[in-house]
């Protein structure tokens, strides 16, 4: 059984690219760190790279917004939200069909601009023969697809694309089955609704829950949460501010913490929390030290059960 | 949790105790304004002893932000003080020790208030 999470986009509102002043920042903190070691080979050095500096150091986040893949390992895909995240994505496609013709589900939380960006570069809307399914719970997400692709936005309209494109309307809080996925979708605090998705398949189950801001206050709201996410083996989770920044100059900004989000999983009993929708303004130092305020916190707070914390990165994978 | 207060020459010292969650925030939420309104309005800061508060979820830490927000906005001021070490970490984890000036005792909250009620807790003391 196959049920791997692939992350294409990880990063919040705008995409994001390393500076020629973020790489020398990295080299120059990487030699500081290895001042008066010696390494013969380049596997020597690699190693030392992989194995002692930190992630912020030896990796980035990257930029790109989100577009998360679920790999069932079977003949067709999916796919949650189309940031820019999905042109990569879209290369990975067009090289893993070798020429055949793809079936692309794509789950979609909402219809901002970070959320569909990526869509008009993704390589297989142009292969005839590609069938691509935009599920979703919102009204206007097929008029959003088509208003990206509008002149004077874009040279290509969407009805010049050569894929088949079909839009299906999901029903909130109700399991609907989509090729080999149970998903449940849910609607969450976000500026013109967004939704989350619970998806099962063979006793494993992730939840996608982006864009969704949580009213501290207000009980119900957080027990339908921890409902949703219960006993999940990977929660991917809005966590783009801290708490302090998430409840004060950013109150009603449509996102979460890290601190609620490892709240809401203790709460859920759920197994894995993985940070997502990164802020876009914070560096990759940063994030590193949210994912271990994270982590400590769930270390401060734990009851019966762990609860691993993770931070997505664009390129990581994982299993659920 | 009742809010137990004690007056310092112009500061309010706020005592803080148990757990502070999702279950009491309300009630707390509501007693620590009447207080962070009274100071305001007697021109003067409140001190927030937090020696007997055990553990802070994010529920009870927006309920400071409240109060904090309250305060500036009634030309106030809220300080914290004797935070006990896990309560001292949610706070930095948090970040909200980037929000609120969080000194290691009571004494040296009300010095940062002023001169007069870190007077007035040293008589308090001595008596």
């Amino acid at each position: 059984m196959t049920f791997r999470v692939r992350f294409w986009g990880t990063r919040g509102s705008i995409p994001v690219a390393l500076t020629a002043f973020d790489i020398r920042d990295k080299l120059a903190r990487a030699l500081v760190e290895a001042s008066g070691r010696t390494f013969d080979t380049y596997e020597e050095a690699h190693a030392y790279a992989s194995t002692e500096l930190d992630f912020s150091i030896t990796h980035t986040f990257g930029g790109h917004t989100p577009c998360v893949e679920l790999d069932l390992g079977g003949p067709e895909y999916y796919v949650c939200d189309l940031g820019s995240g999905a042109r990569p994505f879209g290369v990975h496609v067009l090289a893993n069909q070798s020429r055949r013709p793809a079936v692309v589900n794509v789950f979609m939380s909402h219809v901002h601009w970070d959320h569909i960006m990526g869509f008009p570069f993704f390589g297989p809307a142009y292969v005839p023969g590609t069938t691509i399914r935009v599920h979703g719970c919102h009204d206007v997400i097929e008029q959003a697809f088509r208003l990206q692709q509008s002149a004077p936005c874009f040279p290509v309209d969407f009805d010049q694309l050569a894929a088949k494109i079909e839009f299906v309307k999901l029903e909130p809080d109700r399991p609907n089955v989509v090729g080999g996925l149970t998903v449940t979708p849910h609607l969450q605090l976000h500026s013109g609704d967004s939704y989350g998705f619970r998806f099962e398949k063979d006793g494993k189950s992730v939840v996608y829950s982006t864009d969704s801001e949580h009213k501290l206050e207000n009980r119900a709201e957080s027990e339908s949460f921890a409902a949703f996410f219960r006993d999940a083996d990977m929660v991917i989770f809005d966590a783009m501010y801290a708490l302090a920044e998430a409840i004060s100059v950013k109150a009603d900004w449509g996102h979460s913490s890290n601190i609620v989000g490892v709240e809401l999983c203790q709460m859920a009993r759920a197994k894995h929390l993985v940070l997502f929708h990164h802020e876009p303004a914070n560096d990759d130092a940063t994030l590193e030290g949210l994912l271990k305020e994270a982590r400590r916190f769930e270390e401060l707070t734990r009851g019966e059960q762990a609860l691993k914390v993770s931070a997505a990165y664009d390129g990581l994978e994982l299993e659920p | 949790m009742a809010l137990q207060a004690r007056r310092f020459a112009n500061a309010l010292v706020v005592d803080v105790s148990g757990r502070l969650d999702q279950d009491n925030c309300d009630a707390f939420r509501a007693d620590l304004m009447v207080h962070v309104e009274q100071s305001a309005h007697d021109g003067g800061s409140v001190v927030l002893d937090l020696s007997g508060l055990e553990y802070v979820s994010s529920a009870g830490l927006r309920c400071f932000m409240l109060a904090y927000r309250q305060a500036k906005a009634q030309h106030g001021r809220i300080l914290v003080g004797a935070l006990q070490p896990m309560v001292a970490e949610i706070f930095e984890i948090s970040h909200f020790n980037l929000v609120f000036q969080v000194f290691p005792t009571v004494r040296e909250a009300l010095a940062a208030a002023s001169s007069d009620a870190a007077a007035s807790y040293d008589k308090a003391a001595v008596a």
